[in-house]
């Protein structure tokens, strides 16, 4: 129930001048997992794009032309089923990652976390540590300053065009682009979407950070919903830190009645985001790790046991299990689903991408003209057969029909297309053609098949079948057997 | 250019719109700030006897953003057409945006066409280049009636066997797409009455080859003297007229008697729809290139097992 209560003349405004947030550095396990992963995602998008396969782009979603390149493969939209394939890997393994330790994807890989590591990175190369920032920050404005932030903003602006480079240098082949803008000749949806791209890095990983995560990210706020009390979470072991307190490296807390904390509150200066973990689970927390890591180093100095943070699992801190029994209890049933949905769906999608076919057919019926009457027997459909080569090699094709056993004599009729034809590299070309028939006792729509098959004379063909109907004039059964 | 129904209704819209912008931005001043009881760390929202909401106040951007999404209504309302029937500063409207499109549209692709403005219709029927654009051009606009393989249907003209209503010339293929043509068979029913046409109807089999009664088709000679306005004293057709011609084999409605019979009885009428507004001269010159070679195409059939050795 919400109850009423008397309002006094207190003003209170829901909208506030946000504190920045001077982050400590930290070193550590957990930072050195974060470096590696800010490495390798990095290196494989600003490399990727280089990279070069069979004389053109290796990764190029050419969006102008619908076509997707992926090393050997060429997606056409047709395959836009992969798109969702991946999707729901993505969404699952999200799912899975989050089930057994919350926020990784936040903490290690989110672009918002590995931006802002490097912009946080540079900041301190140019502007010093974080009291120097603050202190800097807080100064009157000097040439000192000026030069100093200049730099700074300038080191940024440079990285995050060069960002907004590289991502349309997935749509528009990177090496073109590159002369294109060294000539002052990108198109304007190029130039958009560099500006753009590079805006919105240089914007949400100098100045937004911790923002985007607490007031922004709709991830955030419904992954708390994937939590469960055997979820490894950033955990502040409350019976053995509290009560918290300062003192001597030589004495011994017991005898002062305190708990393992030391109150240097070096795991609030170190956090992107500006909470006290100790306040216990927080939304604000992006599960990053670095007052596990500053915290280590502070009860290694102290001479105490590391983890006083930790990852751990509500269940885990309350019945005070040791590790093994907490590992146990992650890997349950919850998980080992989602490992085996992933495997499935990966497998499956596997199996599927290796066995594609590099021909795709479309068979389009006329449907303005239902049927022709060509002489007292035969009855003649016309089709557009949309035949797609979506191998990087040019392929010749042979057609043929068949159709149920109703219609007798199915065959296309001569002189439409030519009998072999060839379709030039990831490239489609319509045929019209005619297809006549006997029918004896059909009527209506009838089932026939089309064949489109390779004829390279090398290795096994390629064939593949499409289904279309075939139709008969009302009162025409029987009217073949006639002659 | 006001799409209400009373002049009542633009003012109506028009305040409307203006007022709830107006409402927007009272909100938004009124829930920038609140007054509390006791604690400004608090909301003073209690729930469940003893669970206080915290204050946790957004950053100062995001009542900005608000603002500026407000503020911008007005300007967006102030240069497009949106309040009420007031057209706005820019005076955009979609009909406008789409003439200019079309109009890059015709700037980008009039090279193509440039190509063969000068060439000859029989030149241009040559060009593989063109075919294929003759092609495009033929599938888009012209497949409805004519079929994709452009051999037509029943009352469509198949273009592909060299027997033309209006002529086979390309220039003339070029006049039926640009001007079309009206094609009008005059319903005899009444005049003749029901015998004299199955006689008429016999007589015109007679004509192609077809199994008649001979009895019937001599009575039908006679009456084809009022036939031989348009379709010549041998039946042989006008393609000034488009009467089609009755001795070939041929037939644009059916050849059995009871079409013919209908065909006389209630008469004909056929329309092909003029393109020359529709498509412009440019492209009607490469879609009547590729349908006057389409009809050549005819003329030297290759039988599929002979291209199969090539």
């Amino acid at each position: 129930m919400n109850q009423s209560v008397p309002l006094a003349d207190l003003e209170q405004s829901l909208y506030e001048v946000r504190k920045k947030i001077y982050p400590r550095a930290v070193h550590g396990n957990f930072a050195r997992w974060r470096w590696a992963l800010v490495f390798a995602t990095q290196l494989v998008f600003y490399g990727l794009a280089w990279l070069q396969w069979n004389g053109r782009q290796a990764v190029l979603f050419d969006l102008a032309a619908r076509k997707f390149y992926v090393f050997g493969l060429v997606l056409w939209p047709q395959d836009i089923i992969y798109l969702a394939v991946l999707l729901v890997l993505c969404a699952l393994s999200l799912f899975l990652f989050t089930a057994i330790a919350g926020r990784l994807w936040c903490g290690y890989a989110c672009p918002q976390t590995v931006y802002t590591e490097i912009f946080l990175w540079i900041e301190a190369a140019i502007e010093g540590d974080h009291m120097r920032r603050a202190k800097l920050d807080r100064s009157a404005a000097g040439p000192r300053k000026v030069a100093l932030k200049a730099a700074k903003h300038g080191v940024w602006v440079a990285l995050s065009l060069w960002t907004g480079f590289t991502f349309v240098g997935y749509f528009t082949p990177i090496r073109e682009l590159g002369h294109a803008t060294i000539t002052f000749a990108l198109g304007p949806w190029e130039t958009f979407w560099l500006l753009f791209y590079g805006f919105a890095t240089y914007g949400n990983a100098g100045w937004m950070r911790e923002q985007v995560c607490k007031y922004m990210c709709p991830y955030a706020r419904f992954q708390s919903a994937m939590f469960d009390p055997d979820t490894l979470v950033i955990t502040y072991d409350a019976a053995r830190g509290e009560p918290r307190g300062a003192r001597s490296r030589k004495a011994d807390p017991k005898a002062l009645g305190l708990g393992a904390c030391v109150d240097c509150s070096v795991c609030v200066q170190v956090c992107p985001t500006g909470i006290d973990i100790r306040d216990g689970l927080q939304y604000e927390c992006i599960g990053c790790a670095a007052c596990i890591d500053g915290c280590d180093q502070v009860m290694e100095k102290m001479g105490y046991a590391p983890g006083l943070i930790r990852y751990s699992t509500e269940n885990a801190v309350k019945n005070a299990w040791g590790w093994r029994e907490m590992a146990r209890r992650v890997m349950r049933p919850r998980v080992w689903v989602y490992i085996a949905i992933l495997v499935a769906i990966t497998a499956a999608a596997a199996t599927t991408l290796y066995q594609r076919s590099p021909l795709k057919m479309n068979v389009i019926r006329d449907r303005a003209s239902l049927a022709r009457e060509i002489d007292e027997s035969h009855i003649e459909n016309v089709y557009r057969l949309q035949v797609m080569n979506t191998d990087e090699r040019a392929h010749r094709f042979t057609l043929s029909v068949e159709g149920s056993s109703h219609l007798g004599h199915v065959g296309i009729t001569a002189d439409t297309p030519e009998a072999f034809f060839t379709i030039d590299p990831t490239s489609s070309r319509v045929i019209t053609l005619r297809v006549h028939a006997v029918p004896h006792d059909a009527e209506g729509s009838q089932p026939i098949e089309f064949e489109l098959k390779t004829v390279d004379g090398e290795g096994p063909g390629v064939t593949i079948h499409e289904k279309s109907r075939f139709y008969v004039p009302a009162g025409w059964a029987g009217k073949g057997d006639t002659k | 250019m006001s799409d209400f129904i009373g002049g009542f209704w633009h003012y109506y819209i028009a305040a409307l719109t203006l007022v709830s912008i107006a409402a927007c931005a009272a909100l938004l001043m009124a829930m920038s700030k609140r007054r509390v009881s006791t604690d400004p760390e608090k909301t003073s929202h209690v729930w469940d006897e003893d669970l206080d909401e915290y204050n946790t106040p957004l950053p100062r951007w995001w009542i900005w953003l608000f603002w500026i999404t407000t503020f911008y209504s007005l300007g967006y309302l102030w240069f497009y057409p949106g309040l009420g029937s007031f057209e706005g500063a820019g005076k955009w409207t979609s009909a406008k945006e789409y003439a200019e499109e079309v109009q890059v549209a015709e700037k980008e692709f009039a090279p193509i066409y440039e190509r063969f403005a000068g060439a000859d219709l029989r030149q241009v029927a040559a060009d593989p280049e063109a075919r294929l654009i003759g092609q495009r051009l033929f599938l888009n606009y012209c497949t409805q009636c004519h079929a994709s393989d452009a051999r037509g249907g029943k009352g469509y003209p198949d273009l592909t066997d060299n027997d033309w209503l209006y002529g086979g010339d390309p220039e003339q293929i070029q006049k039926s797409i640009l001007d079309g043509r009206n094609g009008a068979m005059p319903a005899l029913g009444a005049a003749l009455g029901p015998d004299a046409v199955r006689d008429l109807a016999n007589y015109v089999r007679s004509l192609s080859g077809l199994d008649h009664d001979a009895l019937r088709a001599a009575r039908g000679k006679e009456k084809f003297v009022m036939c031989a306005a348009c379709h010549g004293p041998e039946g042989k057709g006008n393609v000034a007229l488009g009467a089609p011609n009755l001795t070939d084999k041929v037939w644009l409605h059916g050849s059995s008697e009871a079409t013919i019979i209908q065909t006389i009885t209630r008469g004909r009428q056929s329309h092909m729809p003029a393109h020359r507004e529709l498509l412009g001269e440019a492209r009607v010159k490469l879609l009547a290139a590729y349908v006057y070679g389409l009809s050549l195409r005819q003329k030297n059939v290759v039988p599929v097992a002979a291209t199969a050795t090539k």
